[in-house]
């Protein structure tokens, strides 16, 4: 790599143009806007700090003073203290951080790549597939906790791979993306309901739990693999942010300057699509964190660009403060998190279609 | 050997063949102009030696490597192209737009080395636009737009530069506004300009090497003032026209025949 010649002094040189700022420290050398960096920064302390404050005051029933939560992960804590802490609360709320994360990320990326604010992942039938792969092992299969999972993740990579190949011609165009990935998500739908009419009662009760996407209950054995899966995957992706940048200005243009255009659109559809089975198969179908994450990002940070990082902590936040509302808000009968995502989802997405309106771009 | 070349290549999309063994050669330092009727394969041509089009058969070759087989971030250091179609994201400022030219000297360390800010800021006082800096892209106008998209592509410092079209949709002083632009750039700069036109009259005036085409064939190429004659206009566009010189300029200038004269010789 051709690393420039550094500057005499190691602190850190900025040229004063609006927004825009230079880091340049030794041969490295970033350009950044201050907005967008201190609310990415923001958003990603609101998550925390939610996080922190379901950990210390949690959200059911359990008596439990602040004090005893420290005690406990200090590992002071009595047996039951234990078990509410540390197989409870802290799973549940890392299982938000990372899912919301997860689903953040993928939402940015596929936004990006069908240059369509519906290009969503949810929109394009790949929560429908991983619907119908988890419904299948629940209804046919019979299948448990883990095997479930599996079938989440592998009905979405199967809708991934079928919806990349039908809206394939001379390479992956936006609007054709989006068109086949409704269509797609149409017929998984039916299939849907198809199999819940299949189901004696008992799995129809199971199915519809999973099918409204919850963080309820969720352990070490959601954390670990979805935590391995943001480990792998999110650098991966983050890595071709980049590309994804040069692409938002048409593939002609990404092209010429030098970016291997459908080969970043394909890696980068198999890893948002395996972020978003992951995310789907530890916490269920949470729907319109990926569609309004990366928006609602976008629109703070006011930066142009696919905004990644962004969107990812944005997810996090969105997830972990619906998981709050959903533990809090509603007394004894706690509501699934999906439910509460869905239906500040569907206010965010009128209010996106009203101000577009207004703006005069839809 | 010129740097850029096409050497016998077929030409098309799918099964739709636009061009067969087509060759061509652009002469350094040239400001080339590709000319012809609507469908005549000027644009795909350009493409091809772009590299968007992979030719079907035969090759194009940059400095004598077959470009498909070279890095594509190496080609973009050598190849700048002004596509057609390009689109300005949402909320970008003209500074961020032309900054990312730099992508193909870029690495994941170095991102913003004080030399890509020094071509940035060199790019943008070369095609007018250093005012407008701050400025979102979106509130430009065409000809301002134009000029920032033609700064992006001059920030990516290559010898060589392709331009489709770029004066469509412009007005009347915005794509001579352009045109001064190129030539600028081609006198000043010494880079190597190709650009797809429609008007035969800006073509002759402001390109050093002409290249005509019809049917996916080259007609003629060489200066405009001997490539630039009623006869090939006739043959290429199918227009009866008189050559006349350019009173401004001396180069050739093509009026078409009046409407009467035509029908006559039609009938």
């Amino acid at each position: 790599m051709d690393l420039h010649k550094a500057d005499k002094s190691p602190a850190a040189k900025t040229d004063a143009r609006k927004g825009a700022r230079a880091l340049r420290v030794g041969g490295v050398s970033v350009r950044y806007d201050v907005r967008a960096v201190v609310l990415t920064l923001l958003m990603g302390l609101v998550a925390l700090a939610v996080a922190v404050l379901l950990v210390l005051v949690g959200g059911g029933d359990f008596p439990m003073s602040p004090g005893d939560v420290f005690q406990t992960l200090l590992g002071n804590g009595a047996m039951a203290q234990e078990f509410i802490v540390l197989d409870v609360r802290l799973p549940r709320v890392l299982t938000a951080l990372l899912v919301g994360a997860a689903l953040g990320l993928s939402g940015a990326v596929f936004q990006s790549v069908s240059r369509n604010p519906l290009g969503s992942p949810d929109m394009l039938g790949f929560s429908q597939g991983a619907m119908v792969g988890a419904l299948l092992m629940i209804v046919v299969f019979r299948g448990n906790t883990w095997t479930i999972a599996a079938g989440a993740l592998v009905g979405c990579l199967i809708t991934g791979v079928l919806v990349y190949l039908l809206a394939w011609k001379r390479g992956v165009h936006g609007y054709r993306l989006v068109l086949v990935g409704i269509a797609a998500s149409a017929m998984l739908t039916a299939v849907l309901q198809y199999l819940l009419t299949k189901a004696n009662l008992a799995d129809a009760t199971e199915a519809m739990v999973w099918l409204t996407g919850s963080l309820d209950g969720r352990g070490w054995e959601q954390v670990w693999p979805m935590a391995a899966a943001c480990v792998v995957l999110v650098p991966l992706i983050l890595r071709h942010g980049r590309s994804l940048r040069m692409m938002e200005m048409g593939d002609d243009a990404a092209f010429a300057l030098g970016v291997p255009v459908e080969r970043v659109r394909v890696a980068l559809i198999v890893l948002a699509v395996l972020l978003m089975g992951a995310a789907t198969a530890a916490a269920g179908p949470i729907i319109f964190v990926s569609l309004s994450a990366p928006q609602v990002a976008r629109r703070l940070t006011r930066a142009p660009g696919p905004n990644l990082v962004a969107s990812a902590l944005m997810g996090s936040a969105l997830l972990i403060v619906a998981d709050w509302a959903a533990q809090s808000a509603f007394g004894e009968r706690q509501l699934p998190v999906g439910v509460v995502t869905g239906v500040v989802g569907g206010c965010y997405l009128l209010w996106l279609l009203v101000t577009e309106r207004k703006a005069g771009r839809l | 050997m010129q740097r850029l070349a096409a050497e016998s290549v077929t030409l098309g999309y799918d099964e739709r063949v636009i061009a067969e063994n087509l060759s061509v050669e652009i002469p350094d330092n040239s400001f080339t102009v590709i000319v012809g009727p609507n469908a005549c394969g000027k644009s795909t041509l350009l493409r091809a030696l772009s590299r968007m089009l992979k030719p079907a058969q035969g090759r194009v070759l940059l400095d004598g490597q077959v470009i498909q087989s070279m890095p594509a971030k190496k080609v973009a250091r050598t190849l700048g192209l002004l596509p057609q179609s390009s689109v300005a994201p949402d909320g970008i400022t003209v500074a961020d737009l032309v900054a990312r030219g730099r992508y193909p000297h870029q690495g994941l360390l170095r991102q913003w080395s004080p030399e890509d800010e020094r071509i940035v800021d060199e790019s943008m006082a070369a095609t007018g636009v250093g005012e407008l800096a701050e400025r979102y892209v979106d509130e430009l106008s065409g000809g301002q737009r134009q000029r920032v998209w033609i700064a992006m592509a001059l920030a990516q410092q290559t010898p060589l530069l392709l331009l489709d079209e770029p004066t469509t949709y412009l007005d009347i002083q915005h794509q001579i506004d352009v045109l001064d632009l190129c030539a600028e750039l081609h006198e000043t700069q010494g880079r190597t300009l190709v650009a797809v036109l429609h008007d035969l009259n800006h073509a002759a005036r402001y390109a050093t090497h002409l290249i005509a085409m019809r049917d996916g064939e080259v007609v003629a190429e060489g200066a405009p003032s001997d490539v630039v004659t009623a006869e090939l206009v006739e043959r290429v566009f199918g227009l009866k026209c008189q050559v006349i010189d350019d009173p401004e300029t001396g180069t050739p200038l093509v009026v078409p025949a009046a409407r009467k004269a035509r029908t006559a010789v039609a009938s």
